[in-house]
C-alpha cells in the first residue's frame, strides 16, 4: 500500500526517537486522543523509544468504549424482536450490556448482522420489506458522515423500514471538558487524525488558544505519532501553543466540506452521556427534526433501563488521562477483554484492553 | 473504530445515484462511496472509514512530510 511501508521505517523510528530524546528537557504529559492512536503506540511499543521525562496519557477517543451501558441495553433490546434485522459494525457485538450482550442475542436465533458500510442496511431494508433494520449507528465525527448518507439515502429511497439507534461522539467538547477539570495532567495533546479529516481542525485553535495548550493533529503510523510527539515536545520547551497539522497528507484545514455539510443536515449537536465520563454538554450528535422518523428510540419506544457500572472500575479516570489500567485492582484478574467491566476494556481500542492485549501487564509508565 | 485505511481507486460506477467505486486495499477489494470525494478519479489514493472515502491522500504532501523525516535523521549524523 502506497507510503505505509515508508511510515513505518524502523530506521526514520529511531531516528525520531533520537532527536525527541535531544529536545526533551523536561517533564512532560502528552495525551493522543484517539483510541486508534492509543492501539498503535502500544503495538508498536512506542513508549518504550521516548524519554522516561515523557509521560503519554491515553485519551476517550474510543466510541465503543464511551457508548454508555443503558444503550447497549436499548440495542439488546431492540435485536431481541421477531421483526427486527439489527445490523451493527463488528466491534460493538462483543461489548456487554447488564445482561447479555448483541452476540449473545445473535446465539438466541434472533437476525443480527455485522455490515462493513452503514449502506450495506439500506440494501437489505429492501430486500426485506416485511422487517424492520435498524442500524447502530456509533461511532465519532468520522463515523457521522457514513451514518449521515445512509440515513439520507433511505429517505431518498423511501426506505419505510430503516432507523437508526444513535450514539454519536464528538471530540472537541471531551478535550474540553478534561481541560477544565481541576486535576487535569494534559499538557499537550495529539489531535485526531482521522476526526479531522472529517472536519478540519479549525475548532481546536480556539482550543489550543483558550488554554494555551499545543495541539498536533497526527495520524496513526509510527513515524507519523513520534512527529506528532517531537512536534508537542518542540513546543511545550519553547513555551508555545498552537495547532500544527503532522497529518496532512490526509487533513485539510477546513476538512472535507461535502461530509461536513451532510452530516449538519442529518444530524443536530446534542448532550451526550459518555460511558465512564457522564454526560457532557454539546457532545454528540442526535438525528435533525427532518429525519426523526428514522430514529429507532422513537420507533421502539423503550422504557428506560438504568444500568450501573461495577464500583471497582476506574475507567472514567483512565479516560481523562488520570490513572493507568494497572492501578486498577481488578485489571486483568477480575477484568479481561474476555470478561470486561468498564469502558476501556471493552473495545481492542480502549487503553486497558490495549494494554492488556500488548502485555503491558506490570506496566508502571 | 476511527481508523481509516489507504486504497486505490480501481473503477468508477454509480449506484442509487450516488458514486461509488471499486476500492484495493493491498489485494482485497471493497465496494466505496466516493460521494465525499467527488474529484476522486481512478488511480488515486483514498482514505476510507466504513465503507466512505474521506479524503483523497495528497501525493505531494505525503512525500514532503518523508523529506523532513529523512531530514531530520541527516541533521543528527552531522
Ligand atoms: S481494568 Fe477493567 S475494571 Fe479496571 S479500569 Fe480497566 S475496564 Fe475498568
Amino acid at each position: 500500500m502506497k507510503y505505509l511501508d515508508e511510515y513505518r521505517d524502523s530506521t526514520l523510528a529511531e531516528q525520531l526517537s533520537q532527536r525527541i530524546h535531544k529536545a526533551t528537557k523536561h517533564n512532560w504529559t502528552i495525551m493522543e486522543v484517539c483510541g486508534g492512536q492509543t492501539h498503535s503506540i502500544l503495538q508498536y511499543g512506542l513508549e518504550d523509544l521516548l524519554p522516561e521525562t515523557i509521560e503519554l496519557l491515553h485519551g476517550p477517543g474510543c466510541p465503543v468504549c464511551v457508548t454508555p451501558l443503558e444503550l447497549i441495553d436499548k440495542a439488546v433490546a431492540i435485536a431481541s424482536r421477531q421483526d427486527v434485522i439489527f445490523c451493527s459494525f463488528g466491534d460493538m457485538l462483543r461489548v456487554p450490556g447488564s445482561q447479555n450482550d448483541l452476540l449473545g442475542v445473535k446465539a438466541q436465533g434472533f437476525d443480527v448482522r455485522i455490515v462493513y458500510s452503514p449502506l450495506d442496511c439500506l440494501a437489505i431494508a429492501k430486500n426485506n420489506p416485511d422487517k424492520q433494520v435498524v442500524f447502530f449507528a456509533v461511532g465519532f465525527e468520522t463515523t457521522a458522515p457514513a451514518n449521515a448518507m445512509s440515513v439520507r439515502q433511505a429517505k431518498t429511497l423511501g426506505l419505510g423500514n430503516f432507523s437508526i439507534l444513535t450514539s454519536h461522539v464528538t471530540v472537541p467538547p471531551v478535550i474540553t471538558s478534561i481541560l477544565q477539570s481541576v486535576d487535569n495532567r494534559v499538557q499537550a495533546f495529539l489531535g485526531p487524525g482521522h476526526v479531522c479529516s472529517v472536519m478540519g481542525w479549525k475548532q481546536y485553535e480556539a482550543i489550543s488558544n483558550h488554554y494555551k495548550i499545543p495541539i498536533v493533529i497526527t495520524g496513526f503510523e509510527p513515524t507519523d505519532l513520534l512527529e506528532g510527539i517531537l512536534r508537542c515536545v518542540l513546543q511545550l520547551e519553547a513555551g508555545e501553543y498552537k495547532v500544527e497539522n503532522q497529518y496532512a497528507r490526509a487533513v485539510e484545514k477546513e476538512g472535507n466540506k461535502v461530509a461536513r455539510t451532510v452530516v449538519e443536515e442529518v444530524f443536530d449537536v446534542s448532550d451526550r452521556m459518555w460511558r465512564g465520563l457522564g454526560s457532557i454538554p454539546k457532545s454528540g450528535y442526535k438525528l435533525s427534526y427532518d429525519y426523526a422518523d428514522f430514529d429507532a428510540e422513537r420507533i421502539f419506544q423503550l422504557e428506560t433501563i438504568s444500568a450501573e457500572e461495577p464500583a471497582i472500575c476506574i475507567s472514567g479516570q483512565i479516560l481523562r488521562g488520570l490513572k493507568k489500567p494497572h492501578e486498577c485492582p481488578a485489571f486483568a484478574n477480575m477484568c479481561t477483554p474476555e470478561t470486561p467491566l468498564g469502558a476501556t476494556m471493552v473495545s481492542s481500542e480502549g487503553t486497558c484492553a490495549a494494554y492488556y492485549k500488548y502485555g503491558r501487564i506490570g506496566q508502571t509508565k | 473504530m476511527c481508523l481509516a485505511i489507504p486504497g486505490l481507486i480501481e473503477s468508477i460506477y454509480v449506484q442509487d445515484n450516488i458514486n461509488m467505486a471499486k476500492v484495493n486495499f493491498g489485494g482485497v477489494k471493497r465496494a466505496t462511496c466516493l460521494a465525499y470525494v467527488p474529484h476522486a478519479k481512478a488511480g488515486d489514493y483514498v482514505l476510507v472509514h466504513v465503507g466512505f472515502a474521506l479524503s483523497v491522500i495528497n501525493e505531494q504532501e505525503a512525500q514532503s512530510t518523508l523529506k523532513v523525516l529523512k531530514d531530520i535523521g541527516e541533521l543528527d549524523e552531522i
